[in-house]
């Protein structure tokens, strides 16, 4: 497909479709969202650039390729299990740290996030590799 | 709803029952796919279905009758998944084995059943 | 406790690492040196569960029925050991049996993905859990079974995948009209509901959906027929790591799911199993005895030995159940040999079809010792494993009073050994061909026979010592026809 409207509106389609898988990444312990759909959304924006350009281009254009993808949101998800190991806990138990920002502020961060990054980084580099075997020129 | 939904299993069974006895190894994949579903649509169905309710509201316990079971909806979002992979894998075996073969008959699958 | 959920994990850091390696000859050792780790691990799992009895982990601390919970049982342990055991010979076989084009595909990684759904589904306490493994299992062999991507590859691919899809298909149908009846997939809680259950009745549409599912699995009799048209067709490193493992998954479900918690109508669903176990295994061997192509004999092998196990599971007093779990554990160490051993045939003359080969025994003892010990486990001969698996089930089904089962695995016994004697007198005894003289070699070096000695000396000393062995799995059958010490040990009573 080489349509100009459609290059032109997949750098600002790509933006919003990135922005709101980080949001769905962020928002998701306690509501709905979460590393799965947010991997899927950061997914559909290479879908995107794929449609507006070819599918070999889209994948030359990402900076980490999508092996490297897995192989580190696979290793986070194994470090994410490491705190909880370290205290004693069973697998997966969930950890919280509180890292005070300022007066009256802080930032959760905890176990179950770390696991939803690697999450979401091994979703987004399966579903680029899932599309690249469909689309195979 | 529920009769609805139930006539709606149904009926995918029935076409993707049909699908898969086709020749044609595109049929026979679109017929997994009615199935696949048609089973997602059953395990909801039978975990049962609450019409209108999410399963958590704003993070609050609520009545536990009024909203619906989230376990079922986290079965079936996993099996739509494990679906998703297999049907990828599907298309890619079957696009593979057209660009070597040229076939699409399930017929001529069977150069390698001779005793 | 952490360490149940490591034959889950060491796989999973392997398959890290081998997305990391890209050099051929270490991603061999690395894998290598993992599997010996998970052997390592399972036999340390094995000892502490013969103290512990069950040992149970709650992941991320949520406790049964809420959270998934992993379970290791004597029956799970037992699996464990000889999974690592036979992951650890396939490693090192595949280093000389895999030509470069198939290396390149990543062989190692999916073969850890393989062994992570294998062990995930030995040792979780969780219906569903155990169908996500299942689908582990089956993706990755999917890609296994097409390694090559020849026409051959891809035609078995085909077979393979469409049986085993719409099985598992049948096994979410069943999981979900599981939950909805009774409201729970912890294997535990369902069991501790439904062990006095009345209205066994509707406990049946789920149990028939899972029966075919893991019938699909295991290839017993009118739903076998993926494995006879795939088995023969992918790499043999493939074909042996199948043969060992798949189809006792199926086994190993099957034994799980009749003894925990289906177990309302045992009139009627055993003696279906009964039937089912009295086909599989006459119809397998008959079929295994027109080919002469030794892949296709031993598919066909794999499922007449699956109906010994399910016989075991059909008599269901706990020395019959005990006979098919020695029976599992000595049917995967003997069959992975088998096939690896017909590789080696295939290399040394240059074909798996057995009227083109011949006259090994004199060019090569050291293979013709390797074949004939599994060979002589499989029929059934004394002193090696075979004989006391076969001797347990067939005493145990007199024990019950089941006559005819036990005549028909008698006589199935000497449908193998004319199988297993065709391969020996063919492969082995026969002189060379002449108009195939060209492709023979000779030479066999230490990494290509060393995975058959090994496992051929495992199914020996399961032989030798056998009463021990016993011992202990007659103590996991009990575990398994009195399922009260599980439910209370996972359900923290």
């Amino acid at each position: 497909m080489n349509s100009v409207i459609l290059k032109i509106a997949s750098r600002y389609v790509r933006l919003i479709l990135f922005s709101a898988a980080i949001f769905a990444l962020l928002r998701g312990h306690n509501l709905p969202g979460g590393g799965f759909i947010g991997g899927l959304l950061a997914g559909l924006a290479v879908v995107y650039k794929g449609f507006a350009y070819t599918f070999r281009e889209a994948r030359q254009s990402m900076r980490l390729k999508p092996e490297f993808l897995i192989a580190s949101g696979l290793s986070i998800v194994l470090l994410s299990m490491i705190p909880g190991i370290l205290n004693g806990k069973n697998l997966m138990h969930g950890i919280w740290y509180k890292i005070p920002l300022g007066e009256a502020m802080e930032i959760k961060i905890g176990t179950p996030f770390i696991f939803d990054i690697g999450v979401f980084l091994t979703v987004i580099g399966v579903t680029v590799i899932f599309l690249l075997v469909l689309n195979r020129e | 709803m529920e009769i609805i939904l139930a006539i709606l299993t149904g009926v995918l069974y029935t076409a993707g029952v049909y699908m898969l006895l086709r020749r044609s190894i595109l049929k026979f994949i679109i017929g997994i796919i009615f199935l696949s579903n048609a089973t997602n649509l059953l395990v909801f169905l039978a975990a049962g279905i609450v019409q209108g309710s999410p399963a958590f509201v704003d993070g609050k316990a609520a009545d536990s009758s009024l909203i619906a079971d989230p376990l079922p909806q986290a079965l079936v979002l996993t099996a739509i998944v494990i679906g998703l992979g297999i049907i990828v894998f599907t298309l890619a075996l079957k696009y593979k084995y057209f660009q070597l073969t040229g076939t699409d008959d399930l017929d001529q699958v069977k150069q390698t059943d001779k005793p | 406790m952490n360490a149940i959920a490591l034959p889950i994990l060491i796989p999973l850091i392997m398959m890290v690492i081998l997305m990391i390696v890209r050099n051929n000859k270490a991603a061999q050792w690395i894998s290598s040196a993992g599997t010996i780790a998970l052997f390592v691990l399972s036999v340390y799992l094995l000892l502490e569960v013969n103290q512990k009895e069950v040992m149970v982990l709650y992941l991320g601390g949520w406790e049964a029925p809420f959270g998934i919970t992993l379970v290791i049982d004597r029956l799970s342990a037992v699996m464990l050991s000889t999974t690592a055991l036979i992951g650890f010979a396939i490693a090192v076989y595949a280093t000389k049996f895999f030509t470069p084009a198939h290396r390149e595909s990543r062989f190692y990684f999916f073969f850890f993905a393989l062994l992570m759904g294998v062990n995930g589904a030995f040792i979780t306490g969780d219906v569903f859990n155990l169908y996500v493994w299942f689908e582990v299992m089956l993706m990755s062999s999917f890609v296994l079974i097409t390694l090559g991507s020849k026409r051959a590859q891809l035609e078995g691919a085909i077979k393979y995948l469409a049986l085993n899809l719409i099985g598992s298909m049948f096994f979410l149908a069943g999981l979900g009209l599981l939950y909805g009846k009774t409201g729970t997939l912890n294997m535990a809680h369902l069991a501790q509901i439904l062990i006095d259950d009345r209205n066994a009745i509707l406990m049946n549409t789920s149990a028939v959906l899972f029966f075919i599912a893991f019938g699909i699995k295991a290839a017993v009799f009118p739903l076998f027929f993926w494995l006879p048209a795939s088995y023969h067709t992918p790499n043999i490193t493939v074909s042996s790591l199948f043969a060992g493992l798949l189809t006792k998954v199926g086994v190993y479900a099957l034994i799980r799911f009749f003894t925990l918690f289906f177990v309302q109508e045992p009139a009627f669903w055993h003696n279906l199993l009964l039937v089912i176990a009295g086909f599989t295994m006459v119809i397998g061997g008959m079929s295994a005895s027109i080919y002469y192509d030794s892949r296709r004999i031993l598919s066909y092998h794999i499922i007449s030995q699956i109906g010994y196990m399910v016989m075991g599971l059909g008599i269901f007093t706990p020395l019959a159940i005990a006979g098919a779990i020695f029976f599992t554990i000595h049917n995967m160490l003997a069959k992975t040999n088998v096939f690896l051993v017909a590789g080696i045939i295939r290399k040394l003359r240059g074909s798996f079809d057995l009227k083109k080969v011949g006259g090994l025994f004199n060019s090569n003892p050291a293979v013709a010792v390797v074949f004939i010990i599994p060979g002589l486990a499989l029929a059934g001969v004394p002193p090696v494993s075979g004989f006391f698996a076969k001797f347990i089930l067939i005493k145990a089904g007199f024990d019950a009073g089941q006559y005819l089962i036990s005549g028909v695995a008698i006589l199935t016994g000497m449908l193998t050994l004319y199988s297993m004697i065709k391969i020996w007198n063919e492969a082995f005894l026969k002189a060379q061909p002449k108009e195939y003289e060209k492709e023979v070699k000779t030479r066999v070096t230490f990494a290509e026979i060393f995975p058959s000695a090994l496992l051929a000396m495992a199914s020996l000393l399961l032989g030798i010592f056998a009463s021990p062995v016993f011992n202990y799995i007659m103590k996991a059958a009990e575990q398994l026809s009195d399922p009260v010490n599980y439910i209370t040990s996972v359900l923290n009573l």
